[in-house]
């Protein structure tokens, strides 16, 4: 074809953003993932929207940073760059799941039986001294995990004039992992099953031999973890952080769920792929100022034609 | 031969209101009591102080062992299972998995056991679907075969009754607590419905405590009918003999307006 060479030229180069932007979609979409599963699953068993989730994400992410400080900094780390990698994640995950066992016993677990609106305001009160505790101890400034000096871009691959970074395939692969497993939990274990049925009648699980309170204390363990590890893994790939970083990923991620179908554990996977590859997307080809815009126009779409989400089930009538 | 459950000066109030007043009360192995009385007697609070929902004053002693202070959960692993006045079903479930889900509490496979399905896990769940299957088949046709995989929210009005009962029956129940289990049923279903009743105990060797709001089905399934009225035992005794028992002629007819304050002068007028 006459001219094809020049032509060619231009659609990979067309083709190398919209993969890149395909790239950075997937990314974020995981740690939105991550994030929404905990609010879909503590949604599930106590039909409440933990606005605390966010800021969970946040303390996780802090955690990060001072693991590595405390193995030297991101330019003279004393330990191998993966054990580092793994102990930040496992520090995260078992830190902020007890942090989030600790405010479902001693913030929520006193008004289970309170009217809704009153954990609903308790959640936004958390989120508060979440953030605010987190001001106080360590600054409102902006810290920076510093990745690419221990995993620097160089290592990435490049297939193409497309570069993915090793970070983002670490991103990727963990959460794929954990989604996993978390999937196999539910649907195999005891815990799983016994969360099933707390979210579908609470009372009348507890009357089948059903320890609710363990339970739902799992549940805000499993949930907080995750957004722990994802609070990480954000670091790792984005580099800033501060004390407020919590409350617009939070809010992401709570889309993530209703889109998804608040509740259901596949709604909020697909939901958060959803909202990441829009978020990249409008980014890369609209604009990147109207990217939040258009993710929460997103929402109120969803609300419009599907209320329920897409794995979402309309309510039952009881008779 | 001790009772299976005792209940020793129970008492409950919420608030100012008096739901159970030093309630002395027993059931023996096997028996199958029914406890009837006007709205507000206290009928679904005596089960929930049972079950642990509340924390009453006074004893209750299951097989010699005391369940005050004790979680729902526990209770029920301790034998005792019931139904709800209103269906307390999980709707989404299928009808397998509603029966499933009673059994579980039984089973030991920790996390990792469970998500590699290792040996003993897999060997659980064979037991659990062979125990789900034979609760079922107690039930005949109606919950069987292609009923399994149905989701509960198809099943007839009666046939939600019939699944919550075998629920409540898999979790490995020596007493059954049924909260009205023919309410909203027509005379023909009623009549299975003892069946079932009678049949369960057969089978299963279970106790049955039982609430109805009239004396109804029970009137000749039961070996004693206990009448409650404004939380106090009324009247207690066979069947035959209650439905003659002046007291209770007017704790029912005296029920239509203010409950029990207006049934008792009338009562100690009797006396």
């Amino acid at each position: 074809m006459g001219g094809g060479g020049a032509f060619s030229v231009a659609c990979t180069a067309q083709m190398q953003i919209f993969i890149q932007t395909l790239v950075t979609g997937i990314v974020t979409g995981c740690l939105y993932a991550l994030i929404a599963l905990g609010y879909s699953m503590v949604y599930g068993v106590l039909k409440l929207l933990n606005f605390a989730h966010g800021d969970l994400y946040m303390v996780g992410a802090f955690i990060g940073y001072f693991a590595i400080q405390w193995f030297g900094g991101a330019t003279a780390l004393i330990i191998p760059v993966p054990l580092l990698i793994i102990f930040m994640m496992v520090v995260a995950g078992l830190g902020v799941g007890a942090l989030g066992v600790a405010i479902e016993r001693f913030a929520y677990r006193p008004l289970r039986n309170a009217p809704r609106i009153a954990p609903l305001i308790t959640a936004l009160g958390i989120s508060f001294i979440l953030e605010d505790s987190v001001l106080l101890l360590f600054g409102g400034f902006t810290r920076n995990y510093n990745a690419p000096a221990f995993l620097p871009f160089r290592q990435s691959i490049h297939i193409d004039g497309v570069n993915i970074w090793s970070v983002q395939i670490i991103v990727v692969v963990v959460s794929v992992v954990m989604m996993f497993g978390l999937r196999e939990l539910v649907n195999r274990t005891l815990f799983g099953k016994s969360m099933r049925a707390v979210a579908s009648d609470r009372e009348a699980a507890e009357m089948l031999g059903v320890n609710v309170d363990r339970t739902i204390a799992m549940t805000f363990f499993i949930g907080s973890a995750m957004a722990g590890v994802a609070g990480v893994m954000s670091g790792l790939a984005f580099g800033q952080i501060s004390n407020i970083i919590g409350f617009l990923a939070g809010l992401k991620a709570f889309t993530a769920a209703v889109v998804g179908g608040i509740g259901s554990i596949p709604g909020a996977m697909i939901g958060g792929l959803v909202i990441g590859l829009c978020e990249s997307f409008s980014s890369s080809y609209i604009s990147s100022q109207y990217s939040d815009l258009i993710v929460f126009a997103l929402l109120i779409a969803t609300m419009l034609v599907r209320p329920q989400g897409v794995f979402g089930q309309p309510p039952l009538q009881k008779v | 031969m001790a009772p299976l459950l005792e209940l020793d000066q129970v008492s409950l109030s919420f608030g100012g209101l008096r739901a159970l007043h030093s309630l002395d009360m027993h059931v023996d192995e096997n028996e199958i009591v029914s406890v009837i009385g006007p709205n507000g007697a206290g009928k679904t609070t005596l089960f929930n102080v049972i079950t642990g929902i509340y924390q009453p004053a006074g004893d209750i002693r299951f097989d010699g062992k005391s369940l005050i202070g004790r979680s729902p959960h526990r209770i029920t692993g301790m034998g005792v299972a019931r139904t709800f006045q209103s269906l307390r079903l999980f709707l989404n479930m299928t009808v397998k998995e509603n029966v499933k889900a009673a059994t579980y509490g039984g089973t030991r496979a920790t996390p990792i056991e469970s998500m590699l399905r290792l040996p003993r896990a897999r060997r659980e769940e064979r037991e659990v679907e062979a125990r789900a299957e034979d609760v079922l088949g107690f039930f005949g046709q109606r919950l069987q075969g292609y009923r399994f995989d149905q989701p509960a929210y198809v099943l007839s009005y009666a046939n939600r009754r019939r699944l919550e009962i075998a629920r409540a029956m898999a979790t490995g129940a020596r007493m059954l607590l049924l909260d009205e289990p023919a309410a909203g049923m027509n005379p023909p279903e009623k009549l299975a419905l003892r069946e079932l009743i009678r049949g369960l105990r057969e089978r299963f060797d279970v106790t049955i405590l039982l609430i109805e709001h009239h004396m109804d089905v029970e009137s000749e399934l039961c070996d004693i009918v206990t009448v409650l009225d404004n939380g106090k035992v009324i009247a207690e005794g066979k069947p035959a003999e209650i439905s003659r028992d002046p007291k209770v002629i007017v704790a029912y007819l005296g029920s239509g307006g203010g409950a029990g304050e207006a049934a008792e002068p009338l009562l100690a007028g009797l006396e």
